[in-house]
């Protein structure tokens, strides 16, 4: 891959070495099948928790901001879903991969679509009140998560709905006598897709160079003679879209979905930020996956661990570095 | 066209609740070097600041070739040809050398024999093109700030203390390309501690303190006055030499 050329001088090692050491270690604790289950199940957890944390950890890391409200962008995503699982029914039974794929792609389309416009309203009525102050950023996201819990179960109610994944989706597949869903592989193949665009746009476009310029010195970018305000909206807009795409994939794995699927899922997103070093993509991805990890692995060797275990983990890696695995550079 | 590419009259500003400057009068003329000098905590990084948009003008009025910029924001003053060397720089260290000098670009490309003269007064960019720019040390990243603003044609470059904390050698070859520039008729507002530099380089000079312009004048005229430096700098010419 030419774009990822040169960016390997200054790699921090250790911090890469994290993930699979940590999945090395978890093998002496089962036998090898359980091990591939879970592992992959892990990464395909972890690269739905991804497709959740990376936007807000860009919109950290660009903005400076901290909201709350991403969970009910996760929410949306999955009931989008469910809107598209209930208009195409058809197409969900139907066994053919293309069917499956189709019946993704406009739920994802439609997702990336809506949460985008949604987020850019959220962006103008109230983000944009409440740069500069992070008390404040919580304070109004928090409510505006409560506001959104509050419309979603108006539309749709507070019952749990079922969501069926595409028919050809369903099942497992045998692999080295382990049992892998397959829809677990597909969240893997979109995570990968999405990380890989998201560094390339990051990596090789002008819009991608302003972004990490920002990053750094958002001040230096305007005396540039880029308006950082379009910017801001824009990587809002796109953060909450990864949302909610990671909201129509969650949904469709959990097969069911309530108003809380996307705030229960903040602790882990906000731990994944701190693991991975609050606004770093590659960060993101890491600590993603290794949160995915040990939800499994735990939740297979110690189930009343689960969530402890993560915030142990969190403690871990904060002992070690104390700004996360791949922390940002501001000047 | 008039004399005149820079203006402030009357100009305050606050930082929150402290009122900072108390009504700067400055104007810099064209194709000439202005010095903006004056002790520390003068005012003389808010005046810039103040001028790039980067805090906002609570009275008084700033203008450009004539077009007021008292109210416009720091990417359209950007826009309109004013290139800013912040005190601290600005470099953006996890970017290559390279990638800061696009970003300083209009449209991303540049002009092939604009970037040679820029790398004739700072060859070591060439040399460090495709490295991080974290990784220069402090004179070349000073470098990198000033090619920044001269790597496209700009109407002002606002420069603010180029020589801190630099070695004698390197503020030399600095002082080299400021009068190459100034040859060229660039028109630059050049905040300096550096006296010789100051001396060197500038045309008209302003001195500051407390938030306002306590002088204005030829700067070869306070050069030879060692009376009129003492009194509005506190310095003593013959330790700055
Ligand atoms: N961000 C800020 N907040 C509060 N006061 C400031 C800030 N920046 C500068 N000042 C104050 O404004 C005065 C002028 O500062 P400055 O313009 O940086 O002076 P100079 O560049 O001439 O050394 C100083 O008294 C300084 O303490
Ligand atoms: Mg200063």
């Amino acid at each position: 891959m030419k774009f990822l050329r040169g960016r390997f001088e200054n790699v921090d090692w250790p911090a890469c070495a994290v993930l699979p050491v940590f999945m090395l270690a978890a093998l002496p604790f089962m036998n090898v099948p359980t091990w591939l289950t879970l592992t992959i199940a892990g990464a395909a957890m972890g690269m739905m928790l991804f497709l959740m944390a990376s936007g807000l950890s860009l919109i950290f890391g660009l903005m400076d901001v901290i909201t709350f409200a991403h969970g009910a962008f996760i929410s949306l995503g999955a009931y989008l879903a469910v809107e598209v699982a209930r208009a195409l029914p058809g197409l969900i039974a139907d066994p053919s991969w293309s069917a499956a794929l189709l019946v993704l792609a406009a739920a994802l389309a439609l997702a990336i679509v809506v949460t985008g416009a949604v987020g850019w309203l959220f962006e103008a009525v109230i983000i944009r009140r409440v740069y500069g102050s992070h008390l404040r950023q919580i304070l109004i996201t928090v409510g505006g998560l409560i506001v959104a819990q509050e419309l979603i179960i108006v539309f749709w109610g507070a019952n749990p709905i079922p969501l069926q994944k595409p028919a050809a989706m369903r099942g497992s597949i045998v692999i080295a006598g382990a049992a892998i869903e397959v829809y677990r592989l597909v969240a893997v193949a979109l995570g990968l897709v999405i990380c890989i665009a998201l560094q390339f746009v990051l990596a090789r476009t002008r819009l991608g160079l302003v972004v990490r310029a920002g990053v750094e010195n958002i001040e230096m970018v305007e005396a540039l003679g880029f308006r950082v305000r379009r910017l801001f909206v824009g990587v809002f807009v796109a953060g909450t879209a990864l949302a909610g795409v990671g909201g129509v994939m969650w949904g469709f794995y959990q097969g069911l979905v309530t108003p809380a699927i996307g705030p229960e899922m903040m602790i882990l997103v906000f731990i994944i930020l701190i693991i991975g070093g609050m606004g770093s993509i590659g960060g993101s991805l890491v600590a993603a996956i290794l949160v995915g990890l040990m939800t499994n692995y735990s939740g297979f060797l110690a189930p009343k661990l689960a969530l402890g275990s993560n915030i142990l983990l969190m403690v871990a890696v904060l002992l070690w570095r104390p700004r996360g695995l791949f922390p940002l550079v501001k000047s | 066209m008039s004399d005149i590419l820079l203006s402030l009259s009357g100009v305050h500003t606050h930082i929150g609740s402290y009122h900072i400057l108390h009504g700067v009068d400055l104007s810099v003329r064209r194709g000439k070097v202005t010095m903006l000098l004056g002790r520390n905590g003068a005012g003389k990084t808010t005046t810039l600041r103040t001028i790039m948009g980067l805090w906002r003008a609570s009275a008084g009025a700033i203008a450009l070739d004539g077009r007021a910029i008292t109210d416009a924001a720091t990417p359209d003053i950007a826009r309109m040809g004013v290139a800013y060397v912040p005190e601290t720089m600005g470099i953006f260290s996890q970017l290559t050398v390279r990638e800061n000098m696009t970003l300083a670009t209009a449209n991303g490309r540049f002009d092939e024999t604009r970037l040679e003269e820029t790398f004739g007064f700072f060859p070591v960019l060439k040399t460090k093109w495709n490295d991080r720019a974290g990784l220069l040390s402090g004179g070349q990243k000073q470098m990198l700030a000033i090619a920044r603003a001269i790597i496209e044609r700009r109407r002002l470059l606002v420069v603010d203390e180029p020589t801190k904390g630099l070695a004698p050698a390197i503020i030399d070859h600095l002082i080299e390309a400021m009068n190459r520039l100034k040859q060229a008729q660039t028109t630059i507002l050049l905040v300096e501690q550096n006296f010789h530099m100051a001396r060197s380089v500038g045309d008209d000079v302003a001195v500051m303190d407390d938030g306002v312009i306590v002088h204005r004048g030829a700067m070869a005229d306070l050069a030879a006055d060692e009376a009129l430096q003492q009194r509005l700098l506190g310095l003593n010419l013959a330790s700055h030499q």
